[in-house]
């Protein structure tokens, strides 16, 4: 059953230069834990050492935020598309 | 490496940082990269700034916003290629907080100086690196008619 991802643009070089990456999953965590094992490189961009996500890693379910749903235990099916997107902030 | 931007479009930005004034505006700059690594920009896409707390001196967009412009932009076969904001009352430079919420690495982050509802100086600062060690290079603007 693969699910699509989206890699954004900073992530790509980690991702064989792919926008898009397709992988087999049921939840949401399951499918970004077989997309690093897939391309290993990006494991470290996207989570800390304690093997959560990194505070400014968001990840979407379709529209909606992966942490008000049930974060990784999130149900993910085939027509579902994830999108990971780093956060934009700053300021003086 | 550098930015190519028409006039058109880089007026666009600078003056959604007058219409803001004294807050801070913000927003995505979609086109696409060639092999060199050089950018064209596109389009600009005004954004909202999430930070009602602080707007005069921070900035956010919202990661649902996001999503839906990495959406659209790669229906169309382009791509994120940086971002802008403006400093009202603030020179055009990349702050340390600019750098420390900065994780678009090859990305563009453009700032614009406003003082007094005019916009004055716009530069691009390049992030490069890694989280680990990341920097903002000065990165220089081609405008293009």
């Amino acid at each position: 059953m693969p699910i699509k991802v989206l890699i954004p643009t900073p992530l790509r070089p980690y991702a064989g230069k792919q926008s898009t990456v397709e992988v087999n999953a049921q939840t949401v965590g399951e499918a970004l834990n077989n997309l690093v094992t897939q391309h290993p490189d990006l494991r470290k961009h996207l989570f800390a050492e304690d093997g959560k996500l990194r505070s400014f890693v968001n990840v979407y379910l379709n529209d909606e935020d992966i942490r008000y749903l049930a974060k990784d235990a999130t149900p993910a099916k085939e027509t579902d598309t994830i999108t990971i997107v780093p956060s934009v902030a700053g300021g003086v | 490496m550098a930015l190519r931007i028409q006039k058109g479009l880089l007026d666009q930005l600078r003056e959604h940082g007058e219409q803001t004034y004294p807050h801070e505006c913000c927003g995505v700059l979609v086109g696409d990269f060639d092999d060199a690594d050089n950018k064209t920009v596109r389009s600009v896409v005004a954004c909202g700034n999430t930070r009602t707390d602080s707007p005069q001196n921070r900035y956010h967009i919202s990661p649902a916003e996001l999503i839906r412009i990495q959406r659209e932009t790669a229906l169309v076969g382009q791509d994120i290629v940086g971002f802008y904001h403006s400093h009202p009352d603030w020179p055009a430079k990349w702050s340390s907080t600019d750098l420390d919420e900065a994780h678009w690495t090859g990305c563009s982050y453009v700032i614009t100086s406003v003082e007094n509802e005019k916009a004055v100086l716009t530069n691009s600062f390049l992030l490069q690196g890694e989280e680990q060690d990341k920097h903002f290079e000065d990165e220089l603007i081609e405008v293009v008619e």
